[in-house]
């Protein structure tokens, strides 16, 4: 298990410089100079030359690159373009947001999904049919489309929820979910329909295992088979579903933050992108990637501790 | 065409050895409704956006000024926006380049990931182990971010997002093509193109890459919706070509900014994306659906036919011919243990269920063992399981009376079952790995049966005195160390101690009647012995009746004292089991016999039954071993045959016993 772990990470520095790498080798192949498009075209040839040598763009991009790695090993992702703010403070300020919606999300996900998912597969028939019709919608409609409609119904015309801003936890948590409740629900649509799918199958799977028909042939409740035995079986590949919801759920908070103005990750994301601001992007790239580890991780812890097999390993 | 492509589904590959050329694929997808209305769908949409320029009614710069934010009318059949922009129009030119960007994804994925996925499945090796590693450090990149960084360096160049998207996209297919690959690879025909001489890489277009087809069609539909997603989304955000110019994901865009006054435009903006990539979606599904499908009937259907005792095969149960004797068969026998009279049990739905177990009778007594015996197929382990009232649910009883002691117990509700169900009979099954949950302790399993033993007679057992029980149990099955065998999960046993434990399980709530369904096939010839003994010595010292379900005439003759023989649904014969040895009185058990390999004479080649067990659908109306019978006539196939009595506790259903017995013995007579 420990192994399995620190193997995880050991595979995870890899993909952290593959990550920073690409995007440095794609900003190496812009054409033009970055340096001139910072400043405009009126800019004179001396504060171009000026602020390509304070970037250091003048440097091979291979120089470039462990310039900035080796920065990163200070705390130092370098500066905005834009805001001239070093861009670790910029991300400091953003990063609980974004925390905030992938988990509130992944957190509702697994509880609506898990339940919908063994509802359905105990219950079949119409429930069934109500957890496939969800997951076309989840699967069908764009979360951005989403999060618009629910603005549009939940913030402007019931005004039951606020339609934009972030409240931070600590300010007052009442706050905080309130305004989270509506981008959270845009961003768990598909994910608690295909959460609730794999559920179903891998509950219906277990319940055909023989070792079902041996706690029922010894005369053990039906509850301690579906909610013992049932659900934590089942829960195993349910865990990698979890996982795969987190990851896109994250990759979605650049289209919902948007939709609710929030100052997250992925707002800023996209307000670099219109701005060209390379250090930004690139910092959020690396945050971005550590997330994805991260849960990558947590998934694997959570399949050392729900299957024997692995944790005894 | 018959063979189908095996898919990838989130377990990996599966191991289905078929596959389908890409026409048996279209053809499938015709054949489904929803196939038909996505590929119809998909056709209008893409034709009508690239031929936008001249089918679209209006420019879709056009502003007019007199049409402001209208809703659908006959000039503007989808309304127009809030420049007075005609929405159709917009939609038609804006599909044109969401579209454009999906194709110039799903290009790029195929281009990158068919060679990629061949190369590795095919070359294996540390090419394989080089592609494997680079897919698992891509599977984890966040994409929407590469690509945002991609837009900032290409100034916003959606081509170059989407070639990028397409690039990152890959990993998923390359390790669904090298899946597919590596279980085509082993099959013989590729064997038979190595010797004809076909090089690497004309195996791998001729041969793999058709059978690949299917999976690569499902995973990039389903990539196709997921691009369009990205695609609009990114234009919803802005980051792609700059307005006026339209896009689906602009105009969705524009649209939120005036959900106040117009929210109209939100649904053919939403509407379009949505069902496009529903439609790239439901035509995975149907593609998979379809593929697996054939796999099945391809493969599975021995499989199946193996496990189920070929009971999925249907025939209209209005057919069925009930047995001639049922009316003459007595009551339930009150001085049994359990006593089973006239049990029929069908599988599958009302209108088409198919009748697995007919018509079958027996008792059992208090501490006897009585063998159930015959080939798979027969019927017997659905007859085992049916008295527990444990079919799966695809089977019901349809008929006859299960009962022990005297009270009936067939037609019980779940909740009343589980009284009787470990306390009064308890089931041992075939294969001691997988009866046992894979996530629990021996312990905390054996804890549970005894707790839930306790519940049901509304007594309380502690934790720690469960505990302490299911140690005992342990011993009881002659496990040595049962202290540490408590506190280990199931695949750290082996089978036979697997085993041991499921008859732990199956004897902690002391049960008068044991049903063991093969209890000693998966296990190691050594290992056999030592659980029938254990058996023996419980029947012995607890007074368990057992019912063994067997095809193994070995384990009869040493456990049992009785021997039912069942074939194709039907018992054919009961008798004393050293009466059955010395002379069996119907055909089938002759046979059975003659092919076991207990009894084998060595040096001697082994006789085995020619032919199989007819699935049920194909059961004559006559005697059901008719063909198979060395002595059928022409009256054996006339009539269903009744079981016959012939001589002392003895019964045959056979109209021809006569046969194999020695010249004027026993005649057959009374109906029974
Ligand atoms: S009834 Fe006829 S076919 Fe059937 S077992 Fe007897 S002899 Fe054979």
């Amino acid at each position: 298990m420990t192994q399995l772990i620190l193997r995880r990470l050991l595979m995870s520095i890899p993909l952290l410089l593959v990550v920073s790498l690409v995007v440095f080798v794609l900003g190496s192949l812009v054409p033009g100079d970055p340096a001139q498009t910072i400043l405009g075209v009126d800019a004179t040839p001396d504060a171009v030359a000026a602020l390509r040598d304070k970037l250091g763009l003048d440097q091979p991009w291979y120089a470039q690159y462990f310039h900035w790695l080796s920065g990163v090993f200070h705390g130092d992702l370098g500066t905005s373009l834009y805001s001239g703010e070093p861009v670790v403070t910029t991300l400091a300020e953003r990063l609980p947001v974004t925390l905030s919606l992938v988990s509130l999300s992944t957190l509702f996900c697994m509880v609506v999904g898990i339940g919908f998912g063994m509802l359905s597969a105990v219950r079949g028939g119409f429930l069934g049919r109500v957890v496939d019709t969800l997951s076309l919608a989840g699967l069908a409609l764009p979360n951005f489309w989403v999060a618009v409609v629910l603005v549009t119904l939940f913030a402007v015309k019931l005004r039951v929820f606020p339609a934009t801003g972030y409240t931070p936890l600590m300010t007052s948590p009442f706050y905080w979910i309130v305004g989270l409740v509506l981008p959270v629900c845009a961003l768990s649509l598909a994910g608690i329909a295909t959460i609730a799918k794999q559920t179903r199958s891998a509950v219906l799977d277990v319940l055909d295992r023989d070792y079902v028909r041996t706690f029922r042939a010894s005369g053990v409740s039906e509850w301690s088979v579906l909610l013992k035995h049932a659900l934590r079986n089942a829960s195993i590949p349910v865990a990698s579903v979890i996982g795969i919801h987190a990851i896109a759920s994250l990759d979605a908070t650049v289209f919902v933050e948007n939709v609710f103005v929030l100052p997250g990750m992925g707002s800023l994301a996209t307000q670099a992108t219109l701005d060209h601001d390379l250090p930004v992007i690139e910092g959020v790239a690396l945050y971005f990637t550590v997330i994805v580890i991260v849960v990558n991780l947590c998934v694997d812890i959570a399949y050392g501790l729900l299957n024997p097999k692995v944790r005894t390993a | 065409m018959t063979i189908a492509t095996s898919t990838e589904n989130s377990a990996g590959p599966s191991a289905g050895g078929a596959g389908a050329a890409p026409a048996g694929v279209i053809h499938a997808i015709l054949r489904t409704p929803v196939g038909l209305a996505c590929l119809i769908y998909l056709a209008i949409v893409v034709v009508a956006c690239a031929i936008a320029p001249w089918i679209a009614p209006h420019d879709p710069l056009f502003q007019d000024l007199h049409a402001i934010g209208k809703g659908p009318n006959a000039a503007h059949l989808l309304g127009t926006d809030m420049l007075g922009r005609d929405v159709l129009s917009r939609l038609l030119y804006g599909g044109a380049y969401s579209l454009g960007g999906v194709l110039t994804a799903v290009v790029v994925l195929l281009i990158v990931a068919v060679p990629f996925g061949l190369l590795a499945g095919y070359a294996g090796g540390r090419v394989d182990r080089v592609i494997s590693r680079v897919i698992d450090v891509a599977m984890s990149i966040p994409v929407i971010i590469i690509l945002l960084a991609v837009l900032t360096i290409f100034n916003r160049n959606m081509t170059a997002a989407m070639i990028v998207f397409g690039l990152l996209g890959s990993s998923g297919l390359i390790r669904v093509v090298r899946g597919n690959v590596l279980s085509v690879r082993e099959e013989l025909y590729i064997d038979a193109a190595r010797v004809i001489g076909l090089g690497p890489a004309q195996i791998a277009v001729r041969h793999v890459l058709p059978r690949t087809s299917g999976a690569i069609i499902v995973h990039v539909s389903i990539f196709a919706a997921i691009s369009l997603g990205v695609q609009t989304g990114l234009s919803y955000l802005g980051l792609g070509v700059p307005p006026p110019a339209p896009t689906w994901g602009g105009m969705v865009g524009d649209a939120a900014t005036v959900i106040q006054t117009n929210p109209w435009l939100l649904v053919p903006s939403g509407g379009v994306i949505a069902i496009t990539v529903l439609a790239f979606g439901l035509l995975g599904d149907v593609v998979r659906d379809a593929t697996s499908e054939r796999a099945k009937t391809a493969t599975g259907r021995t499989r199946l036919a193996r496990r189920r005792g070929a009971t999925a095969d249907q025939k209209p149960a209005a057919a069925v011919v009930r047995d001639a004797t049922a009316a003459l068969l007595e009551g339930p026998n009150s001085a049994a243990l359990l006593s089973v009279r006239g049990l029929t049990v069908a599988f599958g739905a009302d209108d088409a269920a198919t009748t697995v177990v007919e018509n079958v009778s027996f008792d059992i007594f208090r501490g006897e063992c009585v063998g159930l015996v015959g080939e798979s197929g027969s019927g017997k382990t659905v007859t085992a399981l049916s008295v527990l009232g444990l079919l799966k649910r695809v089977g019901r009883i349809t008929g006859g009376s299960v009962s022990l002691e005297g009270h009936e117990i067939s037609g019980l509700p779940e909740r009343e079952k589980r009284r009787f169900r470990g306390t009064e009979i308890a089931l041992i099954s075939q294969e001691p790995m997988v009866a046992l949950d894979p996530s629990f302790t021996i312990g905390d399993q054996l804890a549970e049966v005894v707790r839930s033993h306790a519940r049901m007679k509304n007594k309380r057992v502690s934790r720690a005195a469960a505990r302490k029980r299911a140690v005992e149990l342990i011993t009881a099955v002659n496990i040595p160390d049962p202290e540490v065998v408590a506190k280990r999960y199931p695949h750290q046993i082996s089978g036979g101690q697997a085993q041991r434990v499921a008859i732990a399980a199956a004897i902690a709530g002391d049960p008068k009647l044991l049903i063991a369904d093969e209890p000693t096939t998966a296990l190691d010839v050594t290992v056999q012995a030592e659980i029938l003994d254990l058996l023996r010595s419980l029947q012995a010292k607890n007074g368990i009746a057992v019912l063994l379900v067997t095809h193994d005439w070995g384990v009869v003759a040493d456990l049992c004292d009785r021997a039912l023989v069942m074939y194709a649904g039907q018992i054919v014969e009961t008798a004393d089991i050293n009466r059955v040895f010395q002379l069996p009185l119907h055909p089938y058990t002759k046979a059975l016999l003659e092919a076991s390999p207990h009894l084998a004479v060595e040096g001697e080649p082994l006789p085995a039954i020619p032919g199989s067990v007819p699935r049920p659908k194909d059961w004559p109306t006559g005697c059901h071993f008719a063909a198979r019978c060395r002595f059928a006539t022409e009256d054996c196939l006339a009539a269903p045959v009744p079981l016959l009595k012939v001589g002392e506790e003895r019964a045959s259903r056979c109209i021809h016993t006569d046969q194999l017995m020695p010249e004027g013995r026993l005649v057959p007579e009374a109906v029974r």
